[in-house]
């Protein structure tokens, strides 16, 4: 009974928590946006107090049920270690001591880390933004293909439901860490199941030791107990000593799988506070048998990438009709100062409080935000605009942030918000080099920070060389998308260390 | 023993489903018999065959050329990624394809130019045509932008070597119309027009004429010349009648010079570039309620081919099916009458109320050096007005489903980078576009309408 109330609830959070990473339309976000904010790192990070307390009050009444329902790390440990029983029936988890060096220098790890605004190792340790990564990194691109197949037939019959996107990587390294968090978590729930978070895991260690003092907990009826062993063989937290009768509650998720293993009910789910009635009454349940699983999640290897061709064909003398011009990939510039979106306020203060979940990086709908590679940053969004510019209607990223690294704005806020400035670059501008016209950085800028000045003043039909109104320039890089300059644009732009409004 | 009696059974049953079969369809046909005017049959479906004897034909009074009133344009050809996915080549066995299609169903006037399809059209052309007695058909090819007299005779030697040819039938300077003064540096300064009379005076050109886009000043000077043409290309249809943009002269007053000077006209753009075959709704529906079944392409191949003095009307053909389609349309040639042109007037009247881009896809903007599809921009700006898609105003009731339909298809037919909001306003395309439309000034119509789409704005 408890245990399928906990897995019912476990897996519809869990999907939905994934759904939220994988859909790139923004739609989901505005139903489902409050799943990544009751994270507990997340909440602590954004002083969501509420939250905070709420977590808190939930774990003292309930044991640790937030590792066991709401984490969608722990769900995603579950799965691995119950896809490990079915295939190979004879595992069974067996009691171990607490390793508590190891969870409470974790936990000082962490904290020192956070104070310090080492904000990496903050990030690589939330639980939350670890599963973040692996959704992002390895099944976004799944989801997105599979939407790419549909778009494909829907533009057969002439319908527009479905349209194609582009998959692409955002950044090797935390690819790569995602990849590797995968395994290891993986592995690690395979073989031993709730190894991760009783060791390693800085959410677990807090929670864990608030859980000592719950209300309900899991309590042994010594009269029943014929000390079989069948609860500890069943316990992916190996916290059930039934030699001695004593569950370790610090490890314990609440996952109840031992109170529906028991033959005899002697294990109950009870108050440590016995009621008048005496013993409240213990929940025992065999009559259950494997429901719906948890569907099996295949990892397919990233489609394909977009890659262009970077030759020009040689120029036939006779200019012929009809064809198209090559367009070389653009490449990223070497900015002193990485952008951050509007709604960061300061890098600083962006730094400190990402846990680089990256939920922003999968809704962005421009293909702007990426993750860091710079190590004191890294697997951070960082904006760049190969690709596309930071629209002006769009503050999809702020509307997701669960951490408050990116506080909430509206399109009219972000129209006056400076996130950085745009910086000309004469040798690579087209109308110094193929002595043409261009207006293309003029024309888009939404705040007319750009106008056109005639390099010589006395000709009328002069050459027009770009000037950039820092005063006006808010960031968005609309120029520098635009900009026809290839590979390195000849308008970029430098973040600002800390966001003005013009 | 075994095997032969069940041989002879499996053979039983064979015959007897045959006979049912057979006897089932017997049945069926004279049933349907009874309805005698039923021609379905499995070459031309419903519409019955394609006939290969009842081309219309127009006899050049100069020369005598007996040719089909439907030409071949080879601006367009099928192409095909190569196979080792380096870009794109013609798909050379689908040309041959049309191109003996075209001839066995009476076809005998082949339009190409050594720039249109990137440069390879006349070699395809040329490929095609070789298999074909040289009497079979009459080929047209052109002096495209040339400046100095070698590299004009330099582009006609080039052209019947890629033709496969020793001799033209018919020879045309190529677009002129921009002004007189350029067609002064194209062919009069450097005497390039006197060698290709010269040419013409020793059979190796069996017409001269030009073909024009522009200005009438250009139009009534080169017409009124000393010089005596053979022939006259210019672009008609029920639109350009009266109503032609950009900087083209209606076509009435072309086709009047033309008939009072008795030089034979050549037509293109029939279509105006497809256009005239995907009509709005509304048009369409007046064409239907005269013949139920016919295509706006057919109207407009109809309007082309009735005037007496149309030698022949120039269509590129890429599919089987509109090739096809036109060969029906032309064999024979129903002219219209006078209740039919009264109906494309009011048609025509919608079409210019409409809020079309006159872009004809010619391609002649492109490669725009910054990557650009313009003719592919303009073409889904087109569908969308067709298709009554375009909102006048974000209160419109279909706003939803048209921003979406824009949007979406709008990155479907082009990829993101080659999209107007690209367009850096170079306006290297501007002297290239024979329609005289201001590329870049439209390419930023075309963004704005998309922006206010993408930013949800009010207008």
């Amino acid at each position: 009974m408890l245990k399928t109330l906990r897995l019912t609830l476990a897996i519809i959070c869990f999907l939905l928590v994934t759904l939220l990473f994988l859909d790139f339309t923004g739609t989901a976000h505005t139903w489902l946006g409050w799943l990544a904010k009751i994270q507990f790192l997340p909440a602590l990070l954004a002083l969501n107090v509420g939250i905070i307390i709420g977590l808190i009050i939930l774990t003292l009444l309930f044991g640790r049920v937030y590792c066991s329902v709401i984490c969608p790390l722990g769900v995603f440990q579950d799965a691995a270690s119950w896809l490990s029983q079915r295939m190979k029936k004879k595992r069974k988890f067996s009691f171990s001591l607490a390793i508590s060096w190891l969870r409470y220098g974790m936990l000082i790890l962490c904290t020192a880390a956070f104070i310090f605004g080492v904000g990496p190792l903050v990030a690589l340790l939330d639980p939350y933004g670890a599963y973040g990564r692996m959704a992002n990194n390895l099944l976004q691109p799944v989801y997105q293909g599979m939407n790419n197949i549909l778009a494909y037939f829907a533009e057969r019959i002439d319908s527009y439901t479905f349209y194609s996107t582009d998959i692409w990587v955002k950044s090797s390294i935390t690819l790569l860490i995602a990849i590797a968090t995968f395994l290891i978590v993986g592995i690690l729930a395979w073989r031993n199941g709730r190894t991760y978070c009783n060791t390693i895991c800085p959410v677990g260690t807090v929670l864990g030791f608030l859980s000592r003092f719950s209300l309900f907990r899991l309590t042994f009826d010594t009269e029943k107990c014929t000390k079989c062993g069948l609860c500890t063989r069943s316990c992916k937290a190996s916290c059930i000593d039934s030699k001695n009768m004593v569950v370790d509650y610090s490890r314990c998720v609440s996952c109840f799988n031992c109170i529906e293993k028991c033959k005899f009910g002697a294990i109950g789910y009870i108050s440590r506070y016995p009621g008048k009635e005496g013993k409240v009454v213990s929940i025992s349940t065999t009559e259950t048998e494997d429901k719906k699983g948890i569907s099996r999640i295949k990892f397919l290897s990233i489609a394909g990438l977009f890659t262009f061709t970077n030759v020009i064909k040689a120029q036939q003398l006779l200019r012929v009709d009809g064809g198209l011009a090559d367009i070389e990939d653009k490449k990223m510039p070497d900015r002193k100062v990485p952008i951050v979106p509007p709604g960061a306020q300061s890098l600083k203060k962006f730094n400190r409080h990402c846990t680089a979940c990256q939920l922003c990086v999968s809704i962005c709908p421009n293909n702007i935000l990426h993750p860091s590679g710079k190590l004191s940053t890294l697997m951070q969004p960082e904006m760049s605009y190969e690709q596309g510019y930071c629209r002006p209607e769009c503050t999809e990223c702020s509307q997701v942030c669960p951490t408050g690294a990116i506080r909430p704005v509206t399109p009219a806020d972000k129209s006056a918000l400076s996130i950085g400035q745009a910086i000309w670059i004469k040798d690579n501008c087209v109308v110094n080099k193929d002595e043409l016209q261009c207006s293309a950085c003029e024309r888009h800028c939404p705040t007319s920070a750009i106008t056109l000045i005639a390099i010589n003043s006395d000709d009328k039909n002069s050459l027009k060389y770009p000037a950039v109104n820092k005063d006006l320039c808010i960031g968005c890089g609309s120029c520098e998308y635009y900009c026809p300059a290839r590979p390195f644009s000849a308008i970029y732009v430098e973040g600002n260390v800390r966001h003005h409004s013009v | 023993m075994i095997m032969e009696k069940k041989d002879r059974k499996e053979f039983n049953r064979r015959n007897f489903l045959k006979i049912v079969g057979v006897g089932s369809v017997t049945s069926a046909t004279t049933l349907i018999g009874c309805k005698p005017d039923n021609r379905v049959s499995v070459e031309g479906g419903s519409i019955g065959e394609v006939p290969t004897d009842r081309m219309t034909y127009r006899t050049n009074p100069n020369t005598g050329d007996v040719v089909s009133l439907l030409g071949y344009g080879c601006m367009r050809l099928p192409l095909r990624q190569k196979t080792d996915g380096s870009g794109e080549e013609v798909d050379q066995e689908t040309v041959n394809e049309l191109v003996d299609y075209a001839i066995e169903h009476g076809v005998n006037y082949f339009d190409t130019a050594p720039i249109y399809v990137r440069g390879w059209s006349e070699a395809a052309t040329g490929i095609a045509l070789k298999r074909h007695p040289r009497e079979s058909f009459f080929v047209a090819t052109k002096s495209s932008r040339s400046n100095t007299l070698e590299s004009g005779i330099a582009m006609y030697h080039k052209s019947m070597q890629d033709l496969q040819v020793d001799y033209l039938d018919y020879y045309l300077l190529h677009s002129i119309g921009s002004s007189i003064e350029d067609f002064h540096k194209r062919f009069i300064d450097n005497k390039l027009l006197d060698f290709l009379l010269k040419e013409r005076e020793v059979g190796r050109i069996r017409n001269l004429g030009w073909s024009f886009h522009g200005i009438v000043d250009v139009f009534d000077y080169v017409l009124a010349m000393d010089v005596q043409w053979d022939f006259c290309q210019i672009q008609l249809n029920y639109q350009d009648w009266k109503y032609a943009t950009g900087r083209n002269v209606n076509a009435e007053y072309l086709y009047g010079e033309l008939v009072k000077r008795n030089v034979p006209a050549i037509i293109m753009e029939p279509l105006l570039g497809g256009r005239l075959a995907r009509v709005p709704q509304q048009a369409l529906n007046m064409m239907n309620e005269i013949h139920l079944e016919d295509s706006a392409a057919k109207w407009a191949f109809r309007y082309a081919g009735t005037p007496e003095h149309v030698l022949t009307v120039l269509s590129g053909m890429v599919y089987m099916e509109h090739l096809q389609e036109n060969i029906r349309t032309y064999s024979p040639l129903e002219p219209l009458n006078e209740q039919e042109y009264e109906t494309l007037e009011q048609v025509t009247e919608i079409l210019v109320n409409s809020d079309y881009i006159q872009c004809t896809e010619c391609q002649y903007c492109m490669p725009c050096p910054y990557g650009l599809d313009i003719p592919g921009v303009f073409a889904h700006y087109n569908r969308c007005v067709s298709a009554g898609k375009m909102l006048k105003s974000s209160n419109d009731e279909n706003y939803k489903n048209a921003r979406r339909d824009f949007l979406v298809g709008y990155d479907r037919s082009i990829p993101k980078l080659r999209q107007a909001d690209h367009c850096i306003e170079c306006n290297e395309c501007l002297s290239r576009c024979p329609q005289q439309i201001r590329i870049p000034e439209e390419m930023s119509r075309v963004d704005q309408y998309a922006e206010q789409l993408k930013q949800r704005l009010e207008f």
